[in-house]
């Protein structure tokens, strides 16, 4: 039985198995290291297929942890202990899966070091694995803090000219939030006396130590997604970064946020969450708006994708601080969304980058003409960029925004101007790029996508209409988790108020729209709309409970008090 | 049947777009054609079943969409005679727009692409219309928009067609905001958001309120103004309507189709849908009559002033979308509808009579440069006359029976802004008989000031362009005649059965019966003065244009510049998006990085710079901060020690 066997390990240490093929490569010429590249395709593309067996055997009705395994490491401390559930299972998937995209982009850009780079991405990749495998805090924190030392590598050697600068910002940036992290740990470690996930999210914490381990945690993560005004970090490491590098660096990485406020900061520190959800409300619709008129600005297209990452993880907080049921799925939905999407922008910007070397918007032009393959699949990861329905960026940013707008309403609004401003900067990047007279010299060379580069952009662009209009495989998956985590919220701070009007018990289809205002003016005690009656049945209507008790109450309802009758009363009548 | 009409589309794009290519674009062509020409056959079978047989409203399941808790969302077809009319209005003109861009896109080296556009805009349009729930509908809503971007930059190596296309997307978005926001009230306040249970639970909803931004608000009036910031958006309105004639960069069977007879009537087609919610937000329709009425007269104002032939029924289609929101203001959505069905035909006719005659002139569009056409391409003549007829509201023409419906429910209407409306949209039909009749007049009469050269090899278009003139010709002179009872009927009557909602208090279909002879005459009276006007400008006296600029040379001006909503939108919006877009960039790097990363290293590398002249080598130096330091500890411990700190 395939379920009886350590598959998170295998999932994990896989790649490290890679690495010891690589090692073993000897020499350093075109055939050897050709061999490398196979390698690690092989390598990453069998951990790939692997991995569709947690998908494949994983029970979506259960809101646990699956496939768990578990093993004293340092006895009564720390344990080796894994699992997986609906939050985390699909970042899973989702790592093991742009894996071997990163592998075949680099195929052809990265010339030196070859051996070292492709051991650091396979490394990378366990890490990665690691981070959302780990259900013992101290693991985790060694698999977080471990994937930091393999990008910093990778854009350190591989990267662009500012490419020093670059990695010491970002590695100091996220140094310092997970520093805090870790006394965080240490304080929960001495409290609840336990490291293990499950446990801790049982064990309830004070409310004011709440407060500042929410705190220590956000350090680390608010720099991870990044939020406004932590983000700085990743245009720079963006901009330096290869291009398989930007596409982790955006594809999963930054979930890593997202999915420590999940894992650690909802269910962990619920009453401190609850209390500063207006704060990160308020920071992710600045993040918004701020860095989506900042991508406005951009010159260079790698730095205008990273600005626009930094607007879509603010919906992705957004969404997660709803605490409802849309909110979270939305958030994850997005993170796995954007996952594919921004990753998939990255390589078009690599499949242009190989052939000019220049990032400068400036120096593109009329690509349409010479590209059309590539023009059309820039346009459909410029359109789920927007959040165009039909492609995965919609359902996502729909879901956030609209539990978002069941709690707040303002922040909702702020948020909602992003639709506005994210097809602004998108479309004025596509125009700059792709759309416009072919003039520049440069440009009349561009030779169309090749082979190698279909192979990775298509799959990607299937895979985005495919979400867009048939998420359900995804938001089923996690659907038994979001809903223990949001009960679990509700027992702790209160359930979410319902909609005023139940709707859903209307859900009748049969008859007209007519028929349909009728049972509705029914079920109100209204007078119906058919027949000649005067004055009867309009929006100032109201009297729920007077009209009930006469059935034909024209007279009554034509008095039309302007008074709303409250909330309460209306919702009892409709009941009935 | 209905999954047919709604798919066949969607296959035809995929086939042209994805293998245009290898199978050649006249295979492209036929495929993408015929396969509308079977929709648009099917479409009327289906009118007539639903319209005349009283079929009941039927829902198609084709799959589960979006499930999150209580949110549920399926894609799901709903037909019943709204559905019906708009299958009927967009894949006639769609069918008709492809056989008609044989002719015209016939020198375009992306034909395929062409074809494979426009019937992506037919499913999206056709998956609008169909939607069962506000999310499906917000597909096929943005999806039109998709189609409606790739199409005005259809010849995307002109800078112009691309900022268009840009224009168009981003200011749709604008009302799309609104509609978001919408659709999130109404899902919030009742947990659904198909039509069948929204429209059950409105009454219920129509006594409460909603807390947005903090303001207690109508829950019902909200929800219903922000959904028609979204028609605004869509249906080009006052506000957001700057974008519709900058759309005409496009090819002119674009304008025809999606410009003019479908996707901008989007708005006018979800009011008419939500009317069972309107009818419970007395203010949100109002509104909804202040604003149409204001376009339809605004609208009007710039059409006088313009030169270039497709601006000018540009210009028109605004106005004549405001006459269809005029008429939902007031609650007469049948009416609306009717405008709606009748305006696809004409002015889809007189766009593509333009059409005709842009490709006649080798692509001029100024009518400052025709004249004297008629005898050139005397079929064409035929066309524009039945459109302008139609347009100005010329008795038995379609137009004659919708718009004066139109003005005589305003008339009727019980609203705050019905009298306003009134006035409007008959000053509208002034100026719409003397911008019509001037186009005609500038285009096809008098001598010709075209360069002699392009006259004199002006010819008529081949019978691809000329055949769906004749149909559209049709449709403009007989629709209004043919199927006015039925589409200004009850919505309870046998022709609606439902499918539009008016409440009790509703009485405008009424009273519009009763209203006295001079309202049923402003129309025409209109009509004819604005004709006489143009008669004179144009034909008999032509210098009297030139004398008004000269009297008049601002109000001239305003006319022309488009009130300067362009300029005003610049300044207040465009402009200061991007200076701010630059300051938080210089913020991102001066202020954030220079107070944090970048400050902090530099505070650093400062303190080890004072650090490093403490590595001196001389001894002395170093015993003298080890006393210092020693002399310090030891204070600070007494101090400590004696509670002094």
């Amino acid at each position: 039985m395939m379920s009886d066997w350590p598959i998170l390990s295998i999932l994990i240490f896989l790649p490290l198995v890679g690495v010891a093929f690589i090692l073993a490569v000897r020499g350093n010429d075109e055939a050897a290291v050709e061999n490398i590249r196979r390698v690690a395709l092989i390598a990453t593309t069998f951990n790939f297929i692997l991995s569709l067996w947690i998908w494949i055997g994983f029970d979506p009705a259960n809101p646990g942890f699956q496939f768990v395994e578990r093993r004293e490491w340092i006895p009564g401390l720390i344990s080796y202990y894994l699992g997986v559930d609906g939050i985390s299972m699909l970042f899973v998937i989702l790592t093991t899966f742009l894996m071997p995209f990163c592998i075949l982009a680099s195929w052809k850009s990265v010339t030196v070091r070859v051996r070292e780079y492709m051991v650091a991405f396979l490394v990378l990749e366990t890490l990665m694995i690691g981070v959302f495998c780990s259900l013992d805090i101290v693991i985790f924190y060694v698999f977080f803090e471990g994937g930091l030392i393999p990008m910093f590598l990778i854009i350190g050697v591989w990267g662009g000219p500012r490419k020093i600068y670059a990695t010491f910002k970002f590695f100091l940036y996220t140094l310092t939030g997970s520093l805090l992290m870790l006394i965080a740990i240490i304080a929960m470690y001495w409290q609840a006396g336990t490291t293990s996930i499950p446990d801790l999210m049982a064990y309830q914490f004070p409310a004011d130590m709440q407060a500042w381990l929410f705190f220590a945690f956000f350090a680390s993560f608010a720099v991870k997604m990044p939020m406004w005004p932590v983000h700085t970090w990743l245009p720079d490491a963006h901009v330096e970064a290869p291009t398989a590098g930007s596409v982790l660096l955006a594809g999963i990485l930054l979930k890593m946020g997202g999915y420590g406020f999940l894992r650690f900061s909802l269910p962990m520190f619920p009453d401190a969450s609850s209390e500063f959800a207006w704060l990160i409300f308020t920071l992710s619709v600045i993040a918004v708006v701020v860095t989506s008129l900042t991508a406005l600005a951009q010159q260079d297209m790698k730095k205008l994708i990273a600005y626009s990452s930094v607007a879509h993880m603010a919906f992705v907080t957004m969404g997660i601080f709803a605490m409802n049921v849309q909110g979270i799925q939305g958030a994850i939905y997005l993170m796995l969304s954007h996952g594919i999407v921004s990753a998939a922008l990255f390589l078009c910007v690599g499949v242009v980058y190989d052939r000019t070397h220049t990032r400068e918007i400036s120096a593109y032009g009329g690509l349409i003409q010479r590209m059309p393959w590539y023009a059309t699949v820039f346009l459909v990861f410029t359109m789920a960029n927007v959040g165009l329905p039909g492609t995965s960026g919609f359902v996502g940013e729909f879901l956030t925004l609209i539990g978002t707008y069941k709690v707040n309403t303002l922040a909702a609004v702020g948020a909602t101007t992003g639709v506005i401003l994210s097809a602004a900067y998108a479309l004025y990047l596509y125009r700059r790029v792709v759309l416009g007279p072919l003039e520049k010299e440069s440009m009349r060379r561009m030779q169309d996508l090749s082979l190698r580069e279909k192979v990775i952009l298509v799959p990607l662009v299937i895979l985005t209409i495919l979400f867009g209009v048939y998420p359900n495989p995804v938001l089923h998956v996690t659907d038994a988790s979001v809903n223990a985590l949001v009960s679990d919220l509700s027992q702790s701070i209160g359930a979410q108020p319902g909609p005023a009007v139940d709707g859903a018990a209307f859900t009748n289809e049969t008859g007209s729209s007519a028929d349909a205002v009728n049972r509705g003016l029914e079920a109100a005690g209204m007078a119906p709309a058919a027949g000649d009656g005067h004055g009867a049945a309009s929006g100032s209507d109201h009297g729920a409970e007077e009209s009930q008790l006469d059935e034909n109450s024209h007279g009554e309802a034509a008095t039309g008090d302007t008074d709303h009758a409250s909330p309460a009363d209306a919702a009892d009548g409709e009941e009935e | 049947m209905v999954e047919l009409i709604v798919f066949l589309p969607l296959i035809g794009f995929l086939f042209a777009f994805l293998f245009g290519r290898q199978v050649g674009a006249l295979t492209a062509q036929v495929v993408t054609t015929g396969l509308l020409f079977i929709c648009a056959v099917l479409s009327w079978i289906v009118f007539f079943r639903w319209g005349y047989n009283g079929a009941d409203t039927q829902r198609i399941l084709i799959a589960q969409w979006i499930v999150s808790g209580d949110l549920e969302i399926a894609w799901r077809l709903r037909i019943d005679t709204l559905t019906a009319v708009m299958l009927v209005v967009v894949n006639t003109v769609s069918s008709l727009v492809h056989l008609y861009s044989f002719g015209y896109m016939s020198h375009d080296k992306a034909k395929a692409k062409f074809f494979a556009y426009l019937s992506l805009f037919t499913f999206a349009m056709l998956m609008l219309v169909t939607s069962d729930n506000l999310v499906q509908m917000f597909f096929g809503w943005e999806g039109v928009g998709l189609a409606s971007y790739l199409l005005i930059g259809f010849w995307s190596d002109r800078p112009s067609a691309n900022a268009a296309a840009i224009k168009a997307f981003v200011v749709n978005r604008v009302g799309d905001f609104g509609f978001l926001l919408g659709i999130f009230t109404l899902f919030a306040m009742s947990g659904v958001v198909t039509f069948d249970a929204l429209f059950a639970a409105g009454p219920t909803i129509s006594e409460q309120t909603f807390g947005f931004l903090g303001m207690q608000i109508p829950a019902i009036e909200l929800a219903c103004f922000l959904l028609f910031i979204g028609a605004m958006g869509k249906s080009a309105q006052l506000g957001l309507h700057t974008w519709l004639p900058d759309a005409m960069e496009g090819p002119t069977p674009v304008s025809a189709l999606i410009h003019a007879a479908t996707m901008v009537t989007a708005g006018v087609f979800m009011v008419a849908r939500m009317s069972p919610l309107f009818e419970f937000a007395p203010s949100a329709l109002a509104f909804v009559t202040f604003i149409g009425a204001s376009t339809a007269m605004f609208a009007a104002t710039i059409g006088c002033a313009q030169n270039d032939i497709k601006r000018v029924i540009a210009y028109s289609t605004c106005s004549q979308l405001g006459y269809m929101f005029a008429a939902l203001g007031v609650g007469a959505y049948g009416i609306a509808i009717f405008h709606l069905f009748t305006h696809a035909f004409f002015k889809a006719l007189l766009f593509l009579s333009a059409g005709s005659v842009i490709h006649a002139m080798h692509d001029e569009q100024d009518m400052r440069r025709m004249g004297g056409l008629w005898k050139k391409i005397p079929y064409t003549y035929v066309g524009m006359m039945a459109g302008t007829l139609a347009l100005t509201g010329f008795p038995l023409t379609a137009g004659y029976f919708s718009k004066d419906a139109i003005i005589e429910a305003t008339f009727a209407g019980e609203n705050a802004f019905a009298i306003y409306a009134f006035v409007m949209t008959v000053g509208a039909a002034l100026l719409t008989s003397f911008y019509s009749w001037r186009l005609v007049f500038m285009t096809f009469h008098g001598h010709t000031r075209a360069p002699a050269d392009t006259f004199k090899h002006a010819h008529e278009s081949p019978w691809t362009m000329l055949v769906p003139l004749g149909v559209l010709t049709l449709g403009a002179l007989g629709a209004g005649y043919v199927f006015a009872t039925q589409f200004l009927g009850e919505p309870t009557g046998d022709f609606w059965n439902g499918a539009i909602f008016a409440s009790a208090a509703n009485h405008v279909l009424h009273a519009m019966h009763e209203v006295p002879t001079w309202v049923i005459l402003s129309p025409a009276i209109a009509m004819v003065i604005g004709f006489v006007i143009a008669l004179f400008a144009y034909v008999l006296k032509p210098s009297l244009p030139k004398q008004f600029i000269e009297a008049m040379p601002g109000v001239h001006r305003f006319f022309l510049n488009k009130w300067y909503f362009d300029e005003l939108y610049d300044t207040i919006f465009v402009r200061p998006a991007r200076w701010l877009g630059r300051t938080f960039w210089r913020g991102d790097g001066r202020v954030i990085d220079g107070v944090g990363p970048d400050g902090i290293a530099a505070r650093v590398k400062d303190l080890s710079v004072v650090a490093h002249r403490f590595q001196s080598g001389y001894l002395y130096h170093y015993a003298f901060v080890m006393l210092t330091g020693i002399a310090v500890f030891v204070t600070v411990m007494i101090a400590l020690d004696r509670g002094y700190l």
